[in-house]
């Protein structure tokens, strides 16, 4: 071996001599090739992969859109019907990008969903986890932002709407709603600045992802079980188990994300997009996109505007927290009782605020969503850390290979250390 | 004078704006009519959509533009090149500067953008009683039932119930959100004479008006279905392949 250069095992002498320099190679190969991967899981841990695909079908789509985009209030609107009838293939670009964006949302909250059912965000994962959480609020700015560009309706009022919660903040609120605007009020320099971070942010997000995987393969995957592999043969190499497996469930994802594309591209949009931004008239309803109407449900709920910003951001930033909420030990939600109801209940209530965000904020649906609301933040702040201590878990199982290979009834060892960590 | 046109104005704003939104909070049924682009594999009827044409250009074209369409366009509706530059040519286009600096007309061709009746937005309300008629480029698009709801609009002009009293110069209309409208009912009996013997009744001329804008609106819709068949087809096979290999591999792992 000589001195400074990497010891590469690859044969091929062009592959060899870069790998020997830079062992790029090396590194594919150890945290894609050989990487250890628990044998167990099932097809919840594809939406890694699936949405790592999507940001890169997003920035690729991306930048053939702002090639032909304008960025100003009295061409926006018009650019993009010009890429939907003159620019070849241009239709399928913009609705492939703009149903991306929904695509992109269903798998990242199956992704978070399975996070949380299966209890990945314990130790030793917290970093993982809150990296996640920084990825899917970089994911929500770069998407309201990419809703503003087409210049439509709810482009506009979306904006309006929502830059202006943050004059709610005491001081500096005026202040950063300005900063947003670049003047005062949603015009052509609010349109210029958020193309701009548009398309900047999906560059953060994919450097974020980057630190994402990075982490990842420091602790490895968790899995169904909640256990750590106890040896070899808890595991397998990732390729080609784990590229064969994302591979079948990423084809199903295209055919999903197709159906939409080519038959119903704009099923997911609001129809007053279609028509241009107009500032003297307001839609009597004013709605975000579906993946933000949990969110905007939560802060119609509280009848102070300060507080319902406070709780809208809240309802995100305590997921950064989870890990030191959710005491328990036991990982994955099949050996907690109590926890599974819980959470199902919780992912009810997600559901139910989703709805509930499109409906007028009046009436019954106020109260439904107050309940939701409600039931959203205690599960964070009162039911986990009572769970932690009062649930009595079911016994794992002793390795991750054992109840796959059916080694009949677990010895008594395996029932008395429920508590068992890792 | 000031004041009556002001509140014709905002009446106008106000009723516009309210539509789609009202549209979207489904509280008028808007009923489903049958048309030939319905469904997974529908396609447009050319005959229908070249006499929908004809009804915007004798009818609609008075007061709604069509801006983001040209004439080239109708080339895809089945029309020769020599019609679509007879058609454009018809069509005085306001173009210039000239060497001496001034704009002057000349006739349209197909390379235009369909000509706007009005030369701008206030323009347009000073003949409309203060009422904006929007463009009907990505009118389909732009209301919740698009051609269903056009159809429903176009032929849905009654007598106001007993008890409504309507605002000055507004008509009612059973699907227009708060049913009062400043459009009066578009479409009369006869009102165009259609080259292939078809009799122009209102809802004939609904019908084929409301093919034509879901055309002007969605272009792409055939090709877009067309692609979509054969990607999903593909798809599918392949997903089958993948299942396969995936099985392969994992034959020898017991989990």
């Amino acid at each position: 071996m000589s001195i400074g250069l990497h010891n590469s095992e690859f044969k091929n002498p062009v592959v060899r001599w870069i790998d020997q320099r830079m062992p790029v190679f090396t590194m594919m190969q150890k945290e894609y090739g050989t990487f250890p991967t628990p044998k167990n899981f099932n097809y919840f841990w594809n939406f890694g992969a699936l949405a790592m695909v999507t940001l890169m079908i997003m920035i690729a789509t991306g930048i053939f859109l702002s090639m032909h985009y304008a960025a100003h209030t009295g061409l926006a609107f018009d650019s993009v019907e010009r890429i939907m009838r003159d620019v070849n293939f241009g239709w399928l670009i913009r609705y492939v990008h703009m149903n991306g964006a929904s695509m992109f949302f269903i798998v990242v909250y199956i992704h978070i969903f399975r996070g949380m059912y299966y209890g990945s965000y314990k130790a030793p994962r917290e970093l993982l986890w809150m990296l996640g959480v920084v990825i899917f609020l970089l994911m929500m700015a770069t998407a309201f932002m990419g809703y503003v560009l087409p210049w439509g309706q709810m482009s506009f009022w979306g904006a309006t709407v929502i830059t202006n919660l943050f004059s709610a903040f005491p001081v500096v609120g005026n202040f950063i709603v300005e900063l947003l605007w670049g003047g005062f009020s949603v015009d052509n320099p609010t349109l210029n600045r958020f193309f701009s971070l548009h398309y900047l942010l999906p560059f953060v997000i994919f450097g974020v992802v980057f630190l994402h995987v990075a982490a990842l393969h420091i602790t490895g995957s968790n899995n169904p079980l909640g256990i750590e592999p106890k040896g070899p043969q808890d595991t397998l190499p990732f390729h080609p188990y784990y590229t064969a497996k994302d591979s079948v469930g990423l084809v199903v994802y295209f055919i999903v994300f197709a159906v939409l594309v080519f038959f119903a591209p704009n099923y997911l949009g609001h129809p007053d997009n279609y028509i241009p931004a107009n500032p003297l008239v307001t839609p009597p309803h004013i709605v975000p996109e579906w993946y933000f109407l949990p969110y905007y449900a939560i802060l119609r709920a509280v009848p102070d505007k300060l507080g319902g910003v406070l709780l809208m951001f809240g309802s995100i930033l305590v997921w950064f927290v989870l890990p030191w909420l959710d005491r328990s030990p036991v990982r994955s939600m099949r050996f907690r009782p109590l926890a599974r109801i819980f959470f199902l209940l919780w992912t009810v209530c997600f559901l139910v605020l989703l709805w509930v965000g499109a409906k007028p904020a009046e009436g019954t649906y106020v109260l439904i969503a107050r309940i939701a609301t409600a039931y959203y933040f205690a599960y964070f702040l009162v039911i986990l850390p009572l769970l932690a201590k009062f649930e009595r878990p079911l016994p794992l199982p002793e390795s991750i290979s054992r109840p796959v290979l059916g080694g009949g009834p677990l010895p008594a060892g395996a029932a008395a250390k429920p508590m068992e960590k890792a | 004078m000031l004041r009556t046109s002001f509140k014709a104005l905002a009446l106008a704003l106000g009723l516009f704006a309210a539509a789609p939104a009202h549209a979207a909070g489904g509280d008028i049924a808007i009923p489903d009519r049958k048309f030939s682009f319905d469904g997974v594999f529908g396609t447009y009827d050319r005959a229908s959509a070249q006499r929908g044409f004809q009804v915007y250009k004798e009818v609609c074209s008075a007061c709604h533009s069509l801006r983001l369409v040209s004439y080239r366009n109708l080339r895809e509706l089945g029309l020769t090149e020599a019609q679509v530059a007879a058609i454009a040519s018809q069509f005085q286009i306001v173009d210039g500067p000239n060497d001496e600096g001034q704009m002057f007309e000349r006739p349209g061709r197909p390379a235009d953008r369909f000509r706007k009746p009005f030369a701008n937005d206030a323009a347009a309300r000073a003949a409309n009683n203060g009422a904006l008629p929007p463009d009907l480029s990505v009118m389909t698009k732009a209301r919740a039932g698009g051609a269903d709801y056009l159809f429903a609009l176009l032929t849905g002009y009654v007598d106001p119930p007993p008890g409504v009293t309507l605002m000055d110069g507004m008509h009612y209309n059973k699907y227009f959100p708060g049913h009062q409208i400043a459009m009066g009912a578009p479409i009369n009996p006869d009102q165009v004479e259609y080259a292939d013997g078809t009799k122009a009744t209102v809802e004939q001329m609904a019908h084929d008006v409301s093919t034509f804008l879901q055309w002007a609106a969605e272009p792409e819709l055939e090709q877009r279905r067309a692609l979509g068949v054969k990607i999903i087809i593909f798809l599918t096979i392949l997903a089958g392949l993948t299942y396969a290999v995936k099985r392969k591999i994992w034959a020898d792992v017991e989990h």
